[in-house]
């Protein structure tokens, strides 16, 4: 087990560092000039010049780059060009917001895939299985930018049950915090519950007609055991094979609803940088990104060895 | 073996059929048959002759769709109709199953104690621990070797023969009344097969337990059980001991399913094995007609207009339904007719 973690983090440390340099040679094919970005009013070849010296975009691709993984070394992500303030100090206050917002969109997500994708499979053809059916198909075909739009048009606007838009740390007010998240993250969890629930749904309807969950049933057990205990642990590989496919697209969810319910998160600061050509801020946003997306396959990779006895790596001889 | 005693299992005009597009098919037509205390009774037939459906309706395991009618008395409680909470707690404890898979019989993702303790804690409300204890006891019952480290292991660790010991030391765990064993060695190699069987004789003398065990193979009734029941097309066609069986079929079918087996001597000089012509029948409800008459050499009008009722011939414990049954020795019968 140990030799197997060791090579999964090589292999991870080894993704990062390429993540690296794409986004680093990504950031500075994007058309556009920062310099020109920062200038405003003053575009003198003067000013761009002082301006180009000040942040070190006259030096050369390969020292820039140099410096650069030197200074993250150092937990310094460098100084956005548009604000001035360090790229660190704006993470810290814009991810926790982003982190929370995914957190509970994959929970809620997960809670009600599940269930209803249990409930499909148990209840086949009955009336449960055709509503479950039904609003698996409606998460999916409906974009969540225009979700959240009705969202805050009917339960923010119109009747004010919801705050249309901002954010309050969890820290200062947890339950004004969890007011303002809660509309956002179900509608960035409502795609991903409905590719949860399908699946779940499949793989319930083949393991509950397998030989094992007969052997369940003689053995006298309770319906409710041989569901969970039998049924839907045998359903989980293929549910969280699913969910860890899908964090990628959870992550560019998170962005545009960030955007529409105006959360001062990870997404937002994305796209402020993106049209301000603030490359600093650009390069930590897009290279957090992939760590996490790498971060998080390690642990979908040990969570299937935690629920498949078949694919643990114990050296245990078969 | 003790045929005197009032049975613990006794299935009186069982009959099952499933609803379909093209109409209701009837799977069991009519099954009636005891199983005595410590008794082995195999019931043999071609696949898709209603064994396995037999086997899945005395506890109540068809699927909801299944319409069953007639009896199922275990210990003089009737089991058909019976409320699924009660059926839940005569299952795994009275009678428990073995099926014919145990590489997809046990569950993968859980080890082989805990499939094990889980019909202990259900039924005999044992603490994990204690049902982990007890696990380890009767995997040594069934001679699995090193018990102990196997109960925290998982299936996919084992043979399909060691397997198939799992099943039925799950299966006896809670002492039932009734071993219902089906298929337990058609998919083992052979010498497995021999070992399996052993453990099921042997558990049925230390414990006492009636197994009825279905299977297509001759050799394994021959082996293994006391009584024979031979099922064919939702019916049965005879019912005998079987050293009896063997040595005196009555009925055209169980003839022709005797000289279809290969024994050695018999068939000495010749290639090949004597078949059954055609197939086994649709299986929709016949009622007046020998479901057999088909296939039968010695079939004639009669056969055909009314169905034989299952009667005694040479001795009340042999019985047959069959207008025409065999009088002399089965492959001298069948030679005759051809």
């Amino acid at each position: 087990m140990a030799r197997y973690l060791l090579t999964r983090a090589w292999q991870s440390a080894l993704t990062l560092l390429l993540s690296t340099i794409v986004v680093f040679v990504g950031v500075r094919a994007l058309p556009g000039d920062p310099a020109l970005a920062l200038a405003g009013e003053d575009r003198s070849p003067e000013a761009l010049e002082a301006i180009r010296r000040h942040y070190g975009l006259d030096q050369p691709l390969p020292v820039q780059f140099a410096q650069y993984v030197e200074r993250m070394a150092q937990g310094d992500f460098g100084v956005s060009i548009r604000t001035g303030t360090p790229v660190s100090s704006m993470l810290t206050t814009a991810l926790p917001v982003t982190v929370e917002l995914s957190v509970l969109a994959i929970l809620i997500a997960a809670a009600l895939g599940v269930g209803a994708g249990v409930l499909a499979a148990v209840r086949r053809g009955r009336p449960a299985e055709w509503l479950a059916n039904g609003l698996a198909l409606i998460g999916l075909s409906v974009p969540h930018f225009w979700l959240g739009l009705l969202a805050i048009l009917y339960l923010s606007v119109a009747t004010g049950l919801f705050p249309a838009s901002g954010f309050v740390p969890i820290l200062e007010d947890p339950v004004d915090n969890l007011h303002h998240i809660v509309l956002p993250a179900v509608i960035l969890g409502t795609g991903l519950a409905a590719i949860i629930m399908r699946q779940t749904r499949s793989a319930m309807l083949d393991s509950l007609s397998s030989d094992y969950v007969r052997t369940a049933k003689a053995k006298g057990l309770r319906p409710r055991a041989v569901i969970t205990r039998h049924a839907l642990r045998n359903s989980l590989i293929v549910v969280v094979t699913v969910v860890g496919l899908q964090l990628g697209g959870l992550i560019s969810g998170a962005v545009v609803t960030e955007q529409i319910f105006g959360l001062p998160g990870f997404g937002k600061m994305t796209i402020d940088a993106v049209f301000q050509r603030d490359y600093p801020v650009i390069q930590a946003v897009v290279l957090l990104t992939a760590a996490a997306y790498i971060v998080i396959n390690f642990f979908v990779d040990l969570l299937y060895s935690v629920i498949d006895p078949r694919i643990r790596v114990t050296g245990d001889p078969a | 073996m003790t045929t005197a005693s009032a049975p613990v299992l006794e299935i009186r005009d069982l009959s099952v059929s499933f609803p379909t597009e093209t109409g209701t098919v009837s799977a069991v037509d009519g099954v009636s048959l005891d199983l005595a205390a410590g008794e082995i009774v195999g019931m043999v037939g071609e696949s898709g002759c209603g064994k396995s459906v037999t086997a899945m309706s005395i506890a109540g395991l068809l699927p909801g769709s299944a319409r069953v009618t007639g009896s199922v008395r275990l210990d003089g409680t009737q089991l058909v109709g019976a409320r699924e909470s009660a059926l839940r707690r005569v299952r795994g404890r009275e009678i428990a199953y073995i099926f014919q898979e145990p590489m997809t019989s046990l569950n993968p993702v859980l080890t082989v104690g805990r499939q094990i303790g889980e019909v202990l804690q259900v039924h005999e409300r044992m603490s994990r621990r204690a049902a982990r204890a007890r696990a380890v006891e009767l995997l040594t019952l069934v001679g699995i070797p090193s018990a102990a480290q196997r109960v925290d292991g998982y299936p996919h660790q084992l043979s399909g023969g060691m397997r198939q010991r799992v099943m039925i030391a799950m299966a006896v765990a809670c002492g039932p009344k009734v071993l219902v064993a089906d298929e337990p060695t058609t998919a083992l190699d052979v010498t497995v097969q021999a070992g399996i069987l052993h453990v099921l004789r042997d558990l049925r003398d230390r414990l006492g337990t009636s197994v009825l065990i279905i299977t297509h193979d001759l050799g394994v009734i021959a082996d293994i059980a006391d009584r024979v029941v031979v099922m064919y097309a939702g019916r049965v066609v005879e019912q005998a001991p079987v050293d009896d069986l063997f040595a005196h079929p009555r009925h055209r079918y169980t003839a022709g399913l005797l000289s279809a087996s290969p024994q050695p001597g018999r068939h000495a000089g010749t290639d090949r094995l004597t078949e059954i012509p055609g197939l086994v029948p649709v299986l929709a409800s016949q009622p007046d007609a020998c479901t057999f008459a088909d296939r039968c050499p010695a079939a004639d009008e009669r056969c055909r207009t009314a169905a034989p009722p299952l009667e005694g011939i040479g001795g009340a414990d042999h019985v047959a339904a069959c207008w025409y049954p065999c009088t002399t020795a089965p492959t001298a019968a069948q030679e005759a007719n051809r």
